[in-house]
């Protein structure tokens, strides 16, 4: 049997093999925040500089990768879509939107809270900071487009083109506390040299990342479907579905 | 082991405030994320519902 990847363009095909994988992916999330929380608060040592306060680690970095790592899949899906012109790409897209978002709120709220009693504020305007903020007002901006516009089609290619715009803030993020003399610290982890970091540190936030890896995928997956439904509804495949005497099951 | 016991697990070192607002405020925002998400879906079966079978489903 010839597998043909296009198949998996479809919403419909999509649609449950997305169902089936979102409860493997929300077990697995809450298994590696089990585990990640049980090492961030009774395996990682206190920190000999910042005492507790640094326990903020384990959500704050996890949270501002995915982040930006969500911003770059979600700008793919909007590439592949304008290219491709699949309808399932931004779909894809716009599923990611609000995680990505939700993320970036946590990763700035966290870093609010760590910098008031490291930095003795809660907020600067320096380069790592306000780039992180705008990246949370393309999310923003990109879903609001989207919502402005009435015809499907056309907010799209201009929320995606929005999106693509906006990856320039991604490396800009990433690279800021090298770039610009920054309050916020560089990274601890890179992939060219070895953490500076204790062990468990490191994999309590290792940990973390997985778990928050895990979460994002199940959310979106979840988000897809239901705007497979939305967009598809007038499609023959999702009436039938409906129209099946056990659609809430089903569904 | 780090805590001697609750009260110094709960006190964070003294930066109680910081850390668990962190922690609280992001589980909060999951929450309200799964949340949002399922009211969203609900809303989109109901019309689905009402679309594919009307004479059951009144609106």
């Amino acid at each position: 049997m010839e597998l043909n990847i296009w198949r998996f363009a479809s919403p419909q095909v999509i649609y449950p093999i997305a169902g089936r994988m979102v409860p493997v992916f929300m077990a697995l999330a809450a298994l590696f925040t089990l585990a990640g929380l049980y090492i961030a608060f009774f395996v990682a040592p206190t920190d000999f500089q910042q005492g507790e306060s640094y326990r903020i680690i384990f959500i704050h970095v996890p949270a501002a990768w995915m982040s930006m790592l969500i911003y770059l899949v979600m700008a793919f899906w909007c590439a592949v879509g304008m290219i491709m012109n699949t309808r399932l790409s931004f779909m894809m897209a716009l599923a990611l939107a609000p995680t990505g978002a939700f993320m970036t709120f946590i990763a700035l709220w966290t870093g609010a809270l760590w910098g008031k009693p490291t930095w003795g504020t809660w907020w600067v305007w320096d380069a790592r900071l306000t780039s992180e903020l705008i990246l949370l007002f393309l999310y923003v901006g990109f879903m609001s487009l989207h919502a402005a516009i009435d015809d499907v089609r056309r907010a799209d290619r201009a929320a995606g083109l929005l999106a693509l715009v906006g990856v320039v803030n991604v490396p800009i993020i990433y690279f800021s506390v090298q770039w610009w003399n920054t309050l916020h610290q560089g990274a601890s982890v890179s992939l060219t040299r070895a953490p500076s970091m204790a062990s468990t540190m490191l994999a309590g936030m290792l940990v973390m990342t997985i778990a928050a890896w895990m979460y994002g995928i199940a959310m979106s997956l979840m988000r897809l479907r239901t705007i497979v439904l939305e967009r598809e509804a007038d499609s023959d495949w999702v009436q039938e579905l409906f129209a099946s005497p056990a659609c809430g099951a089903k569904a | 082991m780090n805590w001697g016991s609750a009260a110094e697990f709960f006190a964070m070192g003294g930066y109680a405030t910081y850390v668990w607002g962190s922690y609280a405020v992001s589980v909060l925002v999951i929450v309200g994320e799964l949340l949002l998400h399922g009211r969203r879906r609900r809303t989109c079966l109901r019309r689905l519902g009402r679309r594919v079978r009307p004479e059951k489903n009144p609106s």
